[in-house]
């Protein structure tokens, strides 16, 4: 326990000092973002100071644990969302009062950017003439209007159903729909009206119009910066100096921009008036692959080797039936049930975790684990009882029968697990890039964002391509391994 | 040789001997030596035991599964070779299929390979568990016939299982026959069938040859 003690003060201490080099920012997965991420890194650059991005990480518990644990010293979000969502008192109304309560975690939070991004309901321009549609109130004279409500809005207490019951909306005329998808419906006329944040710069792209919100129902969600209190006091200053710079107009346009290009950093670069910017397209696309390609091997070798050196002892130990045998395989089989970002949100608050490669890593282990204990415990398992009786009539020791007749003759079956883990692995750490660890991932979050399939692709299909790989490397393996015995 | 109806026990008192199973109650003498769970490592070095399918290791080679015990004993490579020598002009069996995998051999072969196995080290006593229970007949009868060769050679403690009666009575000195786990009667085939030590007797040789003039 105390060994584990040390461990544990000897991994927080290096943390800290390795954070304490670049000001690492944070970014959640949507546009704005991103952007606001890019902005804050050339803002303390500027300031003399080095930076690092972790772009795109999976929600808001995510990046806020991360802050906290300090593996991120900041990362921009919303006044509404800090009061609702992190420190769950709807009721602090006041930027002081935020501010008093963040300062208990030791974070410290800006002015206001200048912008309030909170929920709207758009609908399209024409339609809104045609029916002299101009505030949320007009809406209680139409019943006949078809609503096409993302999931999480249907659901959120600052969503769909008190809203209707503060305005007197009585329609029926509502479904759930993907906020990506529902764009598209309200092209096709297929729906009239969708919930929308209000700087999207799919309102204007797409000619729709926002309606007003007479009763101020939707809370305010004022974009600030989150940072650390211990974050370089020049870094604090940086974004401190950001306040005030942003009006709705201005964020709208640059994520428009950044839409348009596939490119965040160029948005950025627009904020500080460089138009044409160039420094942006620094990295390459080959090495901007190799550089995800290493990483994704990486994260998912490590994964699988830890799995292999762990699930077969586990697999031979549930070979052997008993109440550890049924334990271990309910186990591994209950790990695999868990959705993987959820396994990444319960591994974060623990230390030696947090937002780290080794958070990825451990998950993917996680999941690698049961095709290779049950592979393991079946392959043993399934060796005729003739077989095991003559290697005990001849006076072998357990160890010797394991070795030299059991794991020889299971081996097939033991490969073909590590082969299905070692292919899950693949895929899975895509994920990893969720909580900013990288890997192939990372384009695809980012192009699921700008809903660019090139970008989508430009993780997808080396992703597949190195599951082929594995595979057909794990085939050949096959031929050295498994005993030429068992072939014929 | 160790006779009897199916589920009579002849097999799981072969697996007593040698304490694959241990007894509920009752003790195992091995030489005078009561085989216990310490002591039965080394007693199954001193065995050979062979049952019906082979149950050679199908990774191994016949050569690796017959030489599987020696080198885990450490016996050096000039000795095992001879042995390997030895066994096969016993068993009858070409020297140069030695390399192949169980997979690659006949039922017979595998029979004669899984007899080389239990054989290696000279073993005091041999156990057979049907050892021609699995092979057609026109082989099982030239193994029968090298079997009873072999243990004229070898002279040594062998107890064989089989359910056949004229095989007991080619290859036995003496017929134990067996119902429901316990010992009817022991004797020559004469003995039995002349002096059925009960009813049972009679009514399995009847049995047997009904069989095998059917």
């Amino acid at each position: 326990m105390k060994r584990l003690l040390v461990i544990t003060l000897g991994g927080l201490i290096c943390g800290h000092a390795v954070a304490a080099k670049p000001v690492v920012i944070g970014s959640k997965k949507f546009t704005e973002s991103y952007v606001l991420g890019e902005i804050a890194s050339r803002a303390i650059r500027r300031a003399g100071l080095e930076t690092e991005i972790r772009a795109g990480m999976g929600g808001t518990i995510i990046v806020w644990e991360a802050l906290r644990s300090g593996a991120i010293s900041c990362y921009a979000d919303y006044t509404g969302t800090i009061a609702e969502e992190i420190l769950k008192q709807p009721n602090l109304k006041s930027e002081d009062e935020i501010r008093a309560e963040l300062a208990k975690f030791g974070i410290g939070m800006t002015a206001e950017l200048g912008f309030n991004n909170t929920y709207a309901l758009v609908l399209r321009r024409d339609v809104a003439e045609r029916m002299h549609l101009r505030s949320i109130n007009d809406l209680k004279n139409h019943p006949e209007l078809r609503f096409g409500l993302t999931h999480e809005f249907l659901d959120r207490k600052d969503g769909w159903r008190p809203l209707a019951e503060r305005y007197g909306i009585g329609t029926t005329n509502v479904r759930g729909i993907d906020h990506g998808l529902g764009y598209d419906g309200l092209k096709r006329g297929e729906i009239d009206l969708k919930d929308a944040y209000s700087t999207d710069a799919k309102i204007a792209e797409n000619e729709l119009v926002t309606l007003v919100d007479d009763q101020r129902f939707f809370p305010q969600y004022k974009a600030v910066f989150l940072y650390r209190l211990d974050a370089p006091a020049a870094a604090i200053d940086a974004l401190q100096q950001l306040s005030g710079t942003l009006n709705e107009e201005r964020m709208t346009k640059l994520n428009a921009e950044a839409e348009r290009t596939k490119n965040y950093a160029h948005a950025a670069d627009i904020y500080f008036h460089n138009e044409n910017s160039t420094s942006t397209a620094a990295e390459s696309f080959s090495s901007r692959l190799t550089r995800w390609t290493l990483r994704h091997l990486q994260l998912a070798g490590i994964s699988l080797l830890l799995a292999i050196l762990v699930g077969v002892p586990l697999g031979i130990v549930a070979s052997r039936g008993g109440f550890a045998g049924s334990a271990i395989l309910a186990f591994a089989s209950t790990v695999q049930t868990i959705p993987s970002l959820a396994i990444l949100a319960l591994l974060i608050p623990l230390p030696f975790f947090g937002i780290s490669v080794r958070t990825a890593i451990a998950a993917l282990f996680l999941y690698g684990l049961l095709p290779i204990v049950r592979n393991t415990a079946t392959g043993l398992q399934s060796i005729a009882p003739s077989i095991r009786e003559s290697a005990i009539a001849l006076g072998l020791n357990g160890r010797a029968r394991l070795f030299q007749i059991e794991l020889p003759i299971a081996s097939r079956t033991i490969l073909a697990g590590i082969k299905t883990s070692a292919v899950i692995n693949i895929g899975t750490a895509t994920l990893a890039a969720l909580i900013g660890a990288g890997g192939l991932g990372e384009p695809i979050i980012s192009g699921l964002n700008l809903n660019d399939h090139r970008t989508i692709l430009e993780g997808a299909i080396p992703a597949a391509i190195l599951a082929l790989l594995v595979q057909w490397f794990f085939d050949g393996l096959d031929r050295v391994l498994i005993p030429r015995g068992l072939r014929l | 040789m160790l006779i009897g109806p199916s589920g009579c026990g002849k097999s799981t008192l072969l697996r007593l001997i040698i304490r694959i199973l241990s007894p509920d109650s009752g003790r195992v003498l091995f030489d005078g030596m009561e085989v216990t769970a310490t002591n039965v490592a080394a007693l199954r070095h001193r065995t050979g035991y062979v049952i019906q399918d082979g149950g050679l290791f199908p990774h191994l080679t016949a050569r690796e599964n017959v030489l599987l015990l020696p080198r885990h004993l450490g016996r050096t490579p000039a000795e095992m070779e001879l042995r390997i020598g030895e066994l096969c002009a016993l068993t009858r069996f070409p020297e140069a299929a030695m390399n192949r995998y169980p997979a690659e051999l006949s039922g017979g072969q595998r029979q004669r390979v899984s007899l080389m196995r239990a054989l290696v080290l000279a073993p005091e006593l041999l156990l057979l568990d049907e050892p021609l229970g699995a092979l057609d007949p026109l082989v099982r009868i030239a193994l029968q016939r090298d079997l009873k060769e072999i243990f004229t050679r070898l002279q040594q403690t062998t107890i064989l299982v089989t359910h056949d009666l004229a095989e007991a009575a080619y290859l036995a000195d003496e017929i134990v026959l067996m119902k429901e786990g316990r010992v009817v009667q022991k004797g020559t085939l004469s003995d039995l069938r002349d002096h059925p030590a009960e009813p049972f007797v009679t009514e399995f040789i009847e049995a047997q040859r009904s069989l095998t003039f059917a």
